[in-house]
């Protein structure tokens, strides 16, 4: 057999692994593999970001679009350090992904090297494994096992710590698989007793009401999970980040939960008699008051993530499992139910909100340009069918609130460590995830300029990204606890921006800027009609407050609808 | 989440792969929550390629709940239980070095050593090296009686190690099984 570099080990044994796109950014420790690289460019597609931590966010938004792993190449020391918060990031969301790093030969290992740092001990603490390759002949079982590990059970990160001599070390490659790791059990069997009391439960309730998170994007359970539901008839709140794992419009849907959700399904949390959660975490940002939330009733907890049970809230019944599997399991012994009152009791809260927030936020009559009115026009003029991305901060509150949801994995945004910075670069891998898709971005002035070097990325890849810009010269988020929490002492949060048209142009992006409200539905049309990328700026009111809102620590149900 | 205002103390066996850097993933399950460490323990199990941890700390059980859910889904670990005193057999070894002139000028000394059943197993004109073998209180009264007569040079424990009172191996039952789910596959 001929004998290959543990660098082109490499590249083969991420073909086998179904790799077609790595986001990367080459330095010294790596420069093997990106050697080898160079002959692999017809299979493996190496998008150029201007920034190790670009790079794994747009993985991240590769992954999430996709439902395959993001994979990441970068250098040693800083490239690898670069990565952490997007790392940090992936693990808190749960998005596959494999980081590749370089690092110095073994021999140098712990001599504080130039561009040595400990990778392995950086990052186990935010990956789900971190791993040192030290020898060629480890490449295509350690490959494998990071993508098994990655892309199984709760998905989540991986790195790889791959040592220079095992790069330029001489191997007889043969490709591995990984499919059973005796330590590791990602999709343990069913309790078939658990199945059958939950169904009992479920029967049992008058009041029953469903919490929809990531997990059932992430386990392709959307199908099953809606049987479920209808079946036996019961509304459902869904997270930020599971905001499309059914569609908006579903009749039982009754909206997003958490601390900027919607009126009706944060209420009816502490007044339901039975709350089913399904693939979510009970983040403080869903919750609230843990010692006020949902004590009336009985919880169920469906989760492939035996450590998320009890972990915040104290369950009832917990369901470990795929939900995939356990869903329907349970959908079988599932009583058809109508609850036509219990719905509709829902009503009134949506109704309350309408009035009170909705309406002035999408449909204002005057005043300046509002972030909710010019999210709700990019979603239904991409006819709902757009993947949306954000940033965070305003931008994502809103975003995530008014736009429309048709399709599962519409949705990118930063939800657990909420990165800043985050959105540009992972719209940009949706493009590559989701290449027959229009890919919109909202970020403010703050996120934008935290990756905005990533604009070189778009333009040399010519990545569609539809950027829309929610310029409000502010950090609005922050600013907005200021004014609620710290008496309006807005200690830092105003920005001078630079022209964004002029920089947009500077990478040879079309750029319009939207300041009358009589010009938007153009601007939008003329972004999306544009082939490629766009900027699209909108100068909304400075001061604008995302409403609801239930105050940090406050209960679940007590959302204030003014301020 | 409602915790119980009692803690005490637990403890903590976990199996896991012979790997690198796994000590630190598992000792951050602990000091990540506050819970501070009282002894650790980590040598090679009965069960080939697995290695065993023994870790006590003091908190509530709805803590050691948590904690053993969060270590277990670390990868290469195998197995994380907590155990109560009731429910193993415990036991430590220490070993002290005594001043041998003090040990023959004050005849308590001898007698303290072989009413805790501890053993000399070095002797020179120096110092004398006594070895005992017990639970935590016995080898904590062996100390504080020979520290009173001001004889102790130095003092070590090792940390205590544990075995289950289950009448089966509860690590090889999931490797068992394990390989067996692996060729049902």
């Amino acid at each position: 057999m001929e004998k290959i570099t543990g660098a082109e080990a490499m590249m083969r044994a991420l073909v086998h692994e179904g790799v077609d796109v790595l986001f990367g950014y080459p330095g010294g420790a790596i420069m093997p593999t990106y050697d080898a690289l160079y002959d692999y460019t017809d299979k493996l597609h190496h998008v150029f970001v201007r920034h190790e931590q670009g790079a794994v966010h747009a993985a991240q938004g590769y992954a999430r679009v996709s439902g395959k792993v993001g994979c990441v190449i970068v250098t040693s020391g800083p490239g690898a350090t670069n990565t952490v918060t997007g790392i940090a990031d992936a693990m808190a969301d749960s998005t596959p992904l494999v980081v590749i790093c370089g690092q110095v030969g073994v021999s140098m290992l712990g001599t504080d090297a130039f561009q040595e740092v400990d990778v392995v001990g950086v990052t186990s603490p935010v990956t789900k494994w971190s791993y040192q390759i030290r020898r060629a002949e480890d490449v295509a079982w350690a490959v494998s096992r990071a993508f098994y590990i990655a892309r199984s059970g709760r998905p989540g990160p991986v790195v790889l710590d791959f040592a220079k001599n095992a790069q330029t070390g001489l191997v007889d490659f043969e490709p591995k698989t990984v499919d059973f790791i005796r330590s590791y059990e990602p999709y343990p069997q069913i309790d078939c007793g658990d199945v059958k009391k939950a169904a009992g439960m479920i029967n049992d309730s008058v009041k029953p009401f469903a919490l929809i998170g990531q997990g059932v994007e992430l386990g392709n359970a959307s199908k099953e999970v809606k049987e479920f539901l209808e079946k036996a008839q019961i509304p459902f709140g869904t997270t930020m980040l599971g905001l499309s794992a059914l569609p908006t419009e579903h009749p039982l849907n009754m909206g997003m939960l958490g601390m900027h959700g919607n009126l009706g399904p944060n209420v009816m949390t502490n007044q339901c008699d039975l709350l089913i959660a399904i693939g979510m975490r009970f983040d403080d940002r869903v919750t609230g008051n843990l010692n006020t939330y949902a004590k009336q009733a009985k919880i169920i907890h469906f989760d492939i993530d035996a450590a998320e049970f009890n972990k915040n809230v104290t369950v009832d019944l917990a369901v470990h499992g795929d939900c995939k599997d356990t869903i329907p399991a349970v959908t079988e012994y599932l009583d058809d139910a109508k609850r036509d009152s219990w719905i509709a009791s829902f009503k009134p809260y949506e109704e309350k909100e309408y009035n009170k927030v909705i309406k002035k936020a999408v449909e204002p009559a005057d005043g300046p340009l509002l972030m909710g009115e010019v999210v709700r026009k990019v979603s239904e003029l991409s006819n709902n069918e757009a993947v949306l991305v954000t940033d965070v901060g305003q931008n994502q509150l809103f975003g995530c609130r008014y736009f429309k949801y048709t399709r599962p994995r519409s949705v990118v945004t930063s939800g657990g460590i909420g990165t800043m910075g985050f959105g540009l670069p992972a719209a940009i891998g949706a493009t590559f995830g989701a290449p027959e898709r229009t890919v919109c971005v909202f970020c403010g002035d703050g996120g934008l300029q935290m990756t905005m070097q990533e604009l070189g990325t778009i333009m040399e890849e010519n990545a569609p990204v539809k950027i829309i810009l929610l310029n409000n010269n502010f950090l609005g988020n922050v600013r907005q606890w200021q004014a609620m929490f710290f008496d309006h002492r807005y200690s830092f949060t105003k920005m001078v921006n630079p022209d964004y048209e002029l920089i947009a142009k500077a990478y040879n992006i079309p750029a319009r800027t939207v300041i009358e409200r009589k010009d938007l539905d153009e601007a939008i049309r003329d972004m999306l009609g544009t082939p490629g990328p766009y900027l699209l700026q909108c100068a909304v009111m400075e001061e604008d407050n995302v409403l609801p809102m239930t105050p940090p620590g406050a209960d679940v149900d007590k959302m204030l609808l003014e301020i | 989440m409602e915790q119980e205002n009692t803690t005490r103390l637990f403890t903590f066996i976990i199996y896991s792969e012979n790997v690198p850097g796994l000590l630190s993933q598992i000792t951050a399950a602990f000091t990540r929550r506050q819970v501070n460490i009282e002894s650790l323990n980590v040598c090679a199990s009965s069960t080939p390629g697995a290695h065993k941890y023994t870790i006590t700390c003091f908190c509530d059980e709805p803590m050691a709940k948590m904690l053993v859910t969060q270590i277990e889904k670390r990868i290469d670990v195998l197995q994380a239980h907590y155990f109560s005193d009731d429910d193993i057999f415990i036991n430590e070894t220490c070993l002290l070095k005594v001043s041998t002139p003090i040990m023959l000028e004050k005849k308590e000394v001898s007698k303290v050593i072989r009413f805790h059943g501890a053993h000399v197993v070095e002797v020179n004109p120096t110092y004398a090296i006594v070895e005992k073998t017990g639970i935590t209180d016995d080898i904590l009264h062996l100390y504080e009686s020979l520290s009173r007569l001001d004889c102790v040079l130095q003092f070590v424990r090792s940390g205590r190690i544990a075995i289950t009172k289950s009448f089966t191996e509860h690590l090889d039952e999931y490797l068992a099984e394990r390989e067996k789910r692996r060729y049902e596959k």
